[in-house]
């Protein structure tokens, strides 16, 4: 039989203690019991991250996201690329997040009425209607304190009174009529650098993951071009729909006309390995000592590669493993914590004087009688690189065109870790060994086989 | 909290309400209003807030919920429909849809309302209305929505026209019946060339007739060159019904390849199947050319949707260019990271090649949730191979620490895959298992132990020492399916471990009572295959084990010992099966093949939500195989209504490819009145029909000054202010289909270009080819001169693959070749290049064999320098090498048509000169950069001298006669 109902059927929004906080059906009422199904998988699950994006019920597929705490849980009937909804779902939560300036429980709930309308909006019988952030302000104005106070008075409502034209226009990403006392276009080069380290310090892999974030206030329509000093970082790429994608392919400038407001212009992917300078070394030795309760930890870390530029914002966690019970630390600057719930040990090192290495030096009180943790734990790291991009990324110059005045154009730079992990000492599978097995034909001893392999 | 503020009295309110929403007093009267609206009234009491909270309260699902239904209050509601409010009317429309089923009279009520807003002059008010009216779930106003979505249907406004494109789905689900008149609808909207409708209407034509494929036929070019600036979400449903449009028109690029697999698997020597070498269509091209671009986009589905696309229908070759694209999803949110993993994972296993450079990717981090941990393992898997799996083994290594058990588990299953699938690394693996197997943690050692057993029997003999070592951990290892692996391998080869097999059985035998079934179906197992090997030993333990399976709980189990104890203990009773007894016990069994769950998974569309489950989802449309004949690509043609029009060729998003259209070929087809291809309206500002007419020779001019107009344009607005409406050059492409001629330049070069023939027409069978200087700098190398080859083809039949093949260099000689044509992207320009000259071959779709040479006038080779007088003055009396003088007498024998002259024969630039008398240039060839100085001095009787300055002898030479060729002309 030919199911008519395609798309996004209805939308519910789950907390993390499992309730339901908002629904919104965009055809007929689909019961709430349908989400019965996504609490069993959510039980199921370790981690809330690992309840599967897709799940299928009798009658209905659900297919979540997981932002912010918040569950986006929308329910479809029938063949629909997963990706599709997956992608709208993570749209709405951008909407949100822009509008509210958070996407929380309690901002979804002081501002029903607008979210509400902003879904009533987003999708029309399940299909995505207006996706694009300026249209969408144009019909809903976000809410701002000022607003609140004087609607309140006034009787005067969030909805445009001007019906929109943003959807007409023929840059239907920016709304029109914009116009700004002081015209302004700020642009943010932010890298995120993921790697592997192992023990020895070798990278196992690196890259680089950036993207250019703007917050254009320009009156009218501006026509802005951007160049690059060293383009050729740049072959990896995803642009907002605004920038002409044929003049990049000809000339390695991005020309565009902005969407008013804050955007996301481009991201960009830089793998390279060589082109990947890793800014940070950690030294650590945890070791365990079968049938010890004392476990040491040494960790110290300095900076490499950092083109003179200071590591900021330093933070070091690790989970230890479960048989620890508690540490005996002593930090060289900053505070560190051990949760002994969780196994979680933080480490706030804040700035890096790369005269006085900061480092961490204790023991660990292991449980008694435990066996050795056979585990050696990660160490995430986190940090910050102000005024530099990983990837030497710079920007050589903007310019607008079809608007007279002149703004105020700015730039920055900034370089964060992604998922920068150093691994534990390798004890080893060994798969290269080759172990001989003896076997002791006496039947008593099969017992005792185990231990000595 | 209304005692609390006493003063708000009930009057004041309704006073409130009423001036701004006359309907919703009756909602006011004391009995209706709850303590949650009354708590709303006083928190917005002074404003019309109030009227939307109320109206949220009754069409808050939630209320729904706990059991307050909102419908009761309809008729108060629904008056508010012809509020002036925005904020209020909209809301109105919430409620409206919401409730409009279970009120189905009074809904009625405000279908005027609507009727008076489809015709209101304010074409949002007209979809607006159109919108909520087709969302009211009431099967009496069917008709009256029939009405309103075939008038919308052909609205001036194209946000009217898309509004109507989504009332399409709402109204057949309400009525099937209407399909057919809805198809009309559809047809007619799939016509439109606008962006803004052309996804909503694809969308409507999947949910409504996703079989009539016939009507995509005409809208085939359209979509396709439009696809680039539809919506996004627009996008994704038209590639994807583009995707099955293509499976059942053109023929399969791979046929070749494909063919030749099956031959070898049959070895028929004889039937050798006629192999036509394989055409692509231009539409098949068409579509991968313009899908390509949108690999790029930020929206994760529309690039899941193009490298589906290229997966399904591109050739083997092209399918690589979307591994990196899907890589970089990768790095997006968790959910998109696993939707696209298991899209990579079916793929990988067809094409892995594609995403071997992108191995390290894959690799796992321990922050990674356990499900993307899992996929990333499966993909990491499918790509091991001889090279690459002592790294990939290395990084299982580490995995096996980690914390997370599921994922060790799913590690060991990965390492026994990599064990069976690579040979060389099978020893290897299966002793890096056997260390796992003193493992503190069960799971592991047990997950071990199914993956061991799965080793051990491709080659049971060489390995009895492990089957002893785990022969010992029966006594340990407590996992069901850990004991019965254990127990199943020990029966299967008793014969290498003689001794411990019946030890084993004895301690199962006192355990019996208390295993899981699996282990004790495992048990009789053994105890009927120790028997038949070893009867002596065994007797007393069968019987007991058998004994105590006969009164077992589970009934599996009963009879099964009841089976065994028949077959394998000889009575009198005993049938003729019992002979056979070793031969079904003991029979050599075949090793298990581990294999990928995501093999074969791509009968499946990628992407699709059917592919991620494995299992077909309602409304999923088959992906159909190609067809073995293609079918008549004619019906793609689109008749041109107009006499002869020139097509513009800049796409509205300047994303489209670039290629003129050659007005010549419009014109032929004319004069031969075959069916005329193009669009049937050009919408463009920018049509020049003096372009179609202007000759041969003149085109390429008149080509280049039309871009120059545009450019001009564009640098002051937005390329798509001027183009919306868009036409790109392909959709001239049918039968016969031309090649793109050459693009223009973007700076006119100095001096009139030249052209010169390489092969004429009918040498060619219709494919002429033309080549001149574009006097350009040549970009990939400077010391390289740029010859612009422009092909045009007047066949009948399309041109392919036409590349530079064994182009044959004298020495010294380099050619950058380019690009092959109709294989991948149209080229527009293409970069020969050469030093002096060059033989080269054009490959035909037919396999003829052209071939060609290219001989450079020698004033090609050099390029100009720009110098001042006193320079030139200089270097000329440095070199006086060649000199040489002429006399010439004729009128037009002016300073202008010297230079004109001059640079026409040569790439030389003019240098500054005091009188007009004398005209210099300079110049320097382009390999070797040595100075060309040429000065022409017009003498007072008329006669002229001419004088080159050049260190190479046999340029100077030849340049004497060139340029004197040129000016006594």
């Amino acid at each position: 039989m030919q199911l008519p109902a395609k798309m996004i059927h209805s939308l519910f929004l789950v907390n993390s203690s499992g309730d339901i906080f908002l629904e919104k059906h965009w055809k007929s009422v689909v019961s709430r019991s349908v989400c019965d199904y996504f609490f069993e998988a959510q039980e199921r699950a370790s981690e809330p991250e690992n309840v599967p994006p897709v799940i299928p019920t009798p009658h209905h597929y659900l297919i979540s996201v997981l932002r912010h705490r918040i569950y986006f849980v929308a329910v479809i009937q029938s063949e629909v690329p997963p990706l599709f909804v997956i992608e709208f779902l993570h749209r709405v939560v951008d909407t949100f997040q822009d509008y509210f300036g958070v996407c929380t429980e309690a901002a979804i709930k002081d501002n029903v009425v607008v979210v509400y309308e902003l879904l009533e909006e987003m999708l029309d019988n399940g299909f995505p209607l207006a996706t694009e952030s300026n249209i969408l302000k144009e019909l809903i104005k976000p809410p701002t304190i000022l607003r609140t106070v004087v609607n309140t008075i006034t009787g005067s409502t969030n909805v445009g009174e001007q019906l929109p034209t943003g959807q007409l226009s023929v840059v239907p990403w920016r709304r029109t009529g914009v116009k700004y006392t002081n015209n302004e276009a700020y642009f943010d080069v932010v890298e995120e650098i993921d790697a592997i380290i192992d023990k020895s310090g070798s990278t196992i892999t690196a890259e680089i993951q950036g993207v250019i974030d703007a917050c254009v206030k320009l009156t009218g329509m501006p026509d802005l071009t951007l160049s690059f000093m060293n383009p050729r970082l740049l072959d990896d790429v995803s642009f907002h729909p605004c920038v002409r994608f044929k003049r990049w392919e000809a000339e390695r400038i991005l020309s565009f006309i902005p969407p008013d407001g804050n955007f996301r212009l481009l991201s960009y992917h830089v793998s390279c390995q060589n082109l990947v300078a890793i800014p940070v070394y950690v030294k650590h030795n945890i070791t365990f000592r079968e049938g010890s309760s004392q476990g040491r930890f040494e960790l110290t870390l300095g900076p490499k590669q950092t083109m003179g530029k200071g590591l900021e914002a330093v933070l070091i966690s690790s989970q230890l493993p479960r048989g620890v019970l508690n540490t005996n630390l002593n930090p060289s600057q900053g505070t560190y914590n051990f949760d002994p719930v969780t196994k979680l040990l933080s480490w706030d090192v804040g700035k890096i004087n790369p005269q006085k290495l900061p480092s961490l030096k204790g023991s660990m009180s292991l449980q008694a009688g435990a066996s050795k943790p056979d585990e050696n734990p990660t160490i995430n790291i986190q940090f910050k690189i102000q005024q530099s991009a990983l990837s030497g990324l710079k920007v050589n110059r903007l310019d607008m065109y079809g608007e007279k005045y002149k703004p105020f154009k700015g730039i920055k730079y900034m370089t964060k870790a992604g998922k920068f992990q150093v691994l534990p000492a390798g004890t080893g599978l060994g798969f290269k060994k080759i172990i001989q097995y003896k076997y002791r034909t006496k039947h008593t001893s099969l017992q005792e086989g185990l231990n000595t392999t | 909290i209304s005692q609390q503020r006493g003063n708000v009295t009930m009057k004041f309110l309704r006073e409130q309400v009423t001036s701004i929403c006359p309907g919703m007093t009756s909602v006011l009267s004391p009995c209706d209003v709850t303590t949650a609206t009354s708590h709303c009234v006083c928190v917005c009491v002074m404003s019309y807030c109030w009227c939307v909270t109320v109206l949220y309260w009754v069409c808050d699902p939630q209320m729904i919920a706990r059991g307050k239904n909102a419908s009761d209050l309809f008729p108060a509601v629904v008056k508010n429909v012809a509020c002036k409010n925005i904020e209020v009317k909209k809301l109105v429309y919430v409620y409206l849809v919401r409730y409009a089923e279970e009120q189905q009279d009074l809904a009625l009520l405000s279908i005027s309302t609507f009727q008076r807003g489809l015709k209101d002059p304010n074409q949002l008010i007209r979809a607006s209305a159109l919108r909520v009216l087709s969302s009211i779930r009431v099967t009496i106003i069917v008709p009256i929505m029939m009405l309103a979505i075939k008038e919308a249907a052909s609205d001036m406004s194209p946000y009217v026209r898309k509004t109507a494109a989504h009332a399409i789905p709402k109204l057949y689900s309400l009525d099937p019946e209407q399909k057919d008149c809805l198809i009309e609808v559809i047809e007619k909207l799939l016509a439109d060339k606008t962006t803004l409708v052309a996804g909503s209407v694809v969308m409507a034509f999947e949910e409504v007739c996703p079989e009539r494929i016939d009507l995509i036929h005409k809208n085939y070019r359209k979509l396709c060159n439009l696809l680039i600036d539809v919506e996004e979400w627009g996008q994704v449903v038209i590639i994807n019904m583009l995707t099955r449009y293509a499976r059942t028109q053109f023929l399969n690029p791979n046929m070749n390849e494909d063919k030749e697999e099956k031959e070898k698997k049959k070895t028929e020597a004889t039937a050798i199947v006629k192999r036509k070498p394989y055409v692509m269509d231009p539409d098949h091209r068409l579509l991968l050319r313009n899908t390509k671009p949108l690999l790029q986009s930020r929206n994760a589905a529309v690039v899941m949707a193009v490298a589906q696309l290229y997966f399904h229908l591109a050739p083997k070759a092209e399918v690589g260019v979307i591994a990196k694209a899907l890589v970089r999803l990768m790095r997006s949110h968790s959910e998109v990271q696993y939707v696209v993993l298991q899209n990579v994972a079916t793929m990988s296993i067809k094409r892995r090649g594609m995403f071997e450079p992108y191995l390290k990717s894959f690799y796992i981090r321990s922050t990674d949730p356990t499900q993307i941990k899992v996929l990333k393992l499966e993909v990491l898997t499918n790509l091991a191979n001889e090279t690459n799996i002592s790294t990939i083994l290395r990084e299982f290594q580490t995995y096996i620490k980690s914390n997370d058990k599921d994922f060790v588990a799913a590690t060991i299953q990965a390492i026994g895959r990599c064990a069976t699938n690579i040979g060389e690394v099978r020893d290897t693996c299966l002793n890096g298992l056997v260390q796992l197997l003193s493992n503190r943690d069960e799971l592991v050692v047990a997950e071990s132990v199914v993956v061991i057993k799965k080793l051990l029997q491709m080659q049971p003999e060489q390995h009895s020492d492990i089957i002893k070592h785990m022969a010992k951990l029966t006594d340990n290892i407590q996992v069901p399916m850990a004991r019965a692996s254990i127990l199943w391998l020990i029966g299967e080869y008793c014969e290498h471990v003689p001794k411990i097999a019946p030890d084993v059985l004895r301690k199962m035998a006192k355990t019996f009572t208390n295993e899981e079934d699996i282990v004790k179906l495992q048990i009789i197992n053994l105890a009927a295959k120790l028997y038949l090997t070893n009867s002596k030993q065994t007797k007393l333990l069968t019987q007991y084990v058998l004994n105590l399976a006969k009164y077992d709980q589970n009934y599996d189990i009963r009879d099964r010992a009841r089976f065994i104890r028949q077959l394998i203990v000889p009575t009198d009773k005993s049938g003729a099966l019992s002979k056979y007894a070793k031969k079904l016990f003991l029979a050599l069994k075949p090793a298990p093949v581990l294999e990928s769950p995501f093999k074969d998974r791509d009968h499946f569309q990628l992407g699709s939500l059917s592919h991620l489950l494995n299992a077909k989802a309602g409304g999923y449309q088959v992906l159909p195989d190609w067809p073995e004949a293609a079918p008549d690509p004619s019906v793609r043609n689109v008749e041109v209504k107009e006499s002869v029009r020139a097509v513009e060729t800049v796409t509205a998003r300047d994303r489209g490819p670039l290629g003129p259209s050659s007005g010549e070929d419009v014109k032929k087809s004319e004069k031969k009145s075959k069916p005329r291809i193009g669009s049937s309206e050009s919408e463009s500002e920018e049509d020049n029909d003096s372009e179609s007419e202007s000759s041969e020779s003149e085109e390429e001019e008149s080509e280049e000054e039309s871009e120059e107009e545009t450019k001009k344009k564009k640098k002051v607005g937005n390329e798509r202010l001027e183009n919306t409406p868009c036409l790109a050059v392909h959709a001239v492409f049918t039968q016969p289909p031309p090649l793109p001629v050459s693009v223009p330049q973007t700076i006119i070069p100095s001096g009139n270009l030249k052209t010169y023939e390489l092969l004429h027409r009918i040498t060619g069978e219709g494919l002429s080819v033309e080549y001149c200087f574009s006097r350009q700098p040549f970009s990939p190398d400077p010391h390289m001169v740029a010859v612009k080859i422009q092909f045009t083809n007047s066949a009948t039949s399309e041109a392919k693959s036409l590349h530079v093949e064994d182009a044959k260099l004298q020495s010294g000689m380099r050619i950058k070749e380019f690009p092959e044509i109709g294989q991948s992207t149209f080229h527009n320009r293409i970069p020969l290049l050469i030093t002096v000259s060059v033989v080269m071959g054009i490959d035909f779709s037919c396999s003829l064999m052209f071939f060609v040479s290219i001989q450079p006038p020698v004033g090609e080779l050099m390029m100009p320098i720009f110098m001042t007088e006193n320079e030139f003055k200089k270097e000329q009396g440095e070199h006086r090498n060649q000199c040489m003088e002429i006399k010439q007498y004729g009128p037009h024998f002016d300073c202008h048509a010297v230079v004109q002259r001059v640079t026409t024969a040569a790439n030389l630039s003019r240098v500054p000169c005091g009188s007009d008398k004398e005209c210099r240039f300079a110049g320097k060839t382009v390999t070797s950069g040595s100075l060309v100085l040429v000065s022409v001095v017009t003498k007072e009787d008329g006669a002229a001298q001419l004088t080159v300055n050049c260190e190479k002898m046999v340029i100077g030479t030849m340049l004497v006669k060139d340029i004197l060729q040129a000016l006594t002309q």
